[in-house]
């Protein structure tokens, strides 16, 4: 078994216009900025992946990453529970000029929503948002004696993940708080591409360590010292 | 309306206050921004653990200028540091935490609270970019769920009310509140006095305040130190 490409580029070319896109990271921290940029790479010379559907925490910060494939104009919604940060100008000239969509989840929602997926579970219940405008619309059913709120599996067509170790068969570890939402979208989406900062054998990550065991991981590229997006937006970078 | 006492508490002195009431070894969470500073007044011989939502239990103080690793950070998206016993988790595990009511508090800022306990936090309404975070999620999870606040709003409106005005953050969640004023408790639909400014009458409080304020019990003195 062998899940590894060669570049970012094999990685991200099946992604499809209109695809729903699951990218990990929680602000600064995670975010697979290789794999985002090929895709912004492959838009510019094709025009195509386009109307992305993005899911993430965030909707973007300074020009790289996610921000730059909103400011490119290859996303067409984004699902997220905070997009806005004294950084996200990106999304919010889109969003003020309606050209993206928003669909707002607090951020436990979005977890479990993502979590549901993967685990094959199409509706849960929870006490978040009810009696707020996040739960209107939305089924309430009492349960010993207290309102929940109920919310429906968010899934996605790719899962796009950063990871520190990976091995040819996709087991992954993660650094620190880069770990967020990698591992619960690694498990909802059809078709997850993780880029690793270190490709190992087999039998190298000791399986009490494995984080995402490989059943979860489709594809693997190794990209040796990536991109650390808060450090991208401290120097200002502008990607393309 | 009554004019705000000049003398009233900072914010530090409002965080130190919310302090003085989480246990040794309580698991807490503090929203982004001013409740982070209740961290830094934790009494002495006493240790919590503090929970990020981006997925860290047993983070610490900042780390110095240059020494910051990016990939280390709290749910503000600030740099952070790790005490010994730290452990990371993925999002899911962290608002399980959250939601399956593990955490012993969880203390937000508001921008009012009804004498019900409903909690307006995240929105001032229809007009900018909407933004929630896990505010929706920490009023339903902890087992007492705190608010610290200035008594008044800038314009010197109550943000102690009979019922929110603004989009609720959720219904029926705030126990307590500490205020530039005084410490507030909600207990079955009403606001309780527990403790006051000695400088401000309880009249003047009253006036200030958006709701009746029941007093069943003694009122203490709040006395806060200089800080």
């Amino acid at each position: 078994m062998d899940k590894t490409l060669p570049s970012p580029a094999d990685a991200v070319a099946g992604i499809a216009d209109g695809a729903t896109v699951m990218v990990g990271g929680f602000g600064g921290s995670g975010a697979p900025i290789e794999l985002i940029h090929a895709l912004i790479d492959r838009f510019l010379a094709t025009g195509s992946p386009g109307n992305l559907t993005v899911i993430n925490n965030n909707a973007g910060n300074g020009q790289v990453g996610i921000a730059a494939l909103i400011a490119q104009g290859m996303v067409g919604k984004i699902i997220c529970s905070y997009p806005r940060s004294t950084n996200s100008r990106a999304f919010i000239e889109k969003y003020q000029a309606g050209e993206i969509a928003l669909e707002l989840v607090p951020q436990g929602t979005l977890a479990e929503r993502i979590r549901a997926a993967g685990a094959g579970i199409p509706a849960f219940f929870t006490p978040t948002a009810y009696g707020t405008e996040l739960a209107e619309g939305k089924q309430i059913q009492e349960f010993e004696g207290r309102p929940y709120v109920m919310e429906r599996w968010l899934k996605a067509d790719v899962a796009l993940i950063k990871a520190e170790l990976g091995d040819r068969m996709g087991n992954l570890t993660y650094r620190m708080t880069a770990r967020n939402f990698a591992p619960i979208m690694a498990m909802a989406a059809a078709h997850t591409i993780a880029q690793v900062s270190r490709l190992v054998a087999p039998g190298e990550i000791d399986p009490e360590a494995v984080i995402t065991p490989g059943i979860f991981v489709d594809a693997l590229v190794e990209v040796a010292e990536p991109a650390q997006e808060e450090a991208l937006n401290r120097a200002e970078v502008h990607y393309p | 309306m009554t004019q705000e006492p000049t003398e009233k508490l900072s914010n530090v002195q409002i965080a130190w206050r919310a302090a003085q009431d989480i246990a040794d070894g309580a698991y807490v969470n503090l929203g982004i921004g001013f409740p982070e500073m209740v961290a830094r007044f934790q009494p002495e011989g006493r240790a919590a653990v503090f929970h990020s939502e981006n997925g860290i239990l047993g983070f610490g103080k900042a780390p110095s200028e240059g020494q910051e690793d990016w990939d280390l950070i709290n749910a503000g998206k600030k740099a952070v540091t790790l005490n010994p016993g730290a452990a990371f988790f993925h999002h899911a595990d962290s608002f399980a935490m959250v939601r399956g009511g593990h955490l012993d508090v969880a203390i937000l800022g508001a921008y009012e609270v009804a004498q019900t306990g409903d909690l307006a936090n995240w929105s001032t309404g229809p007009t900018g970019v909407p933004a929630v975070g896990g505010a929706m999620d920490l009023v339903h999870g902890a087992k007492r769920v705190a608010v610290i606040t200035e008594h008044v709003t800038k314009k010197g409106q109550p943000k102690l009310v009979e019922r929110c005005s603004l989009p609720l953050t959720g219904v029926g969640c705030v126990t307590r509140v500490y205020t530039s004023l005084a410490v507030v408790d909600i207990e079955e639909g009403r606001f309780v006095l527990r403790e006051k400014l000695p400088a401000i009458s309880f009249d003047d409080l009253q006036s200030l305040t958006g709701a009746t304020l029941h007093c069943p019990g003694p009122v203490a003195d709040l006395i806060v130190p200089e800080l």
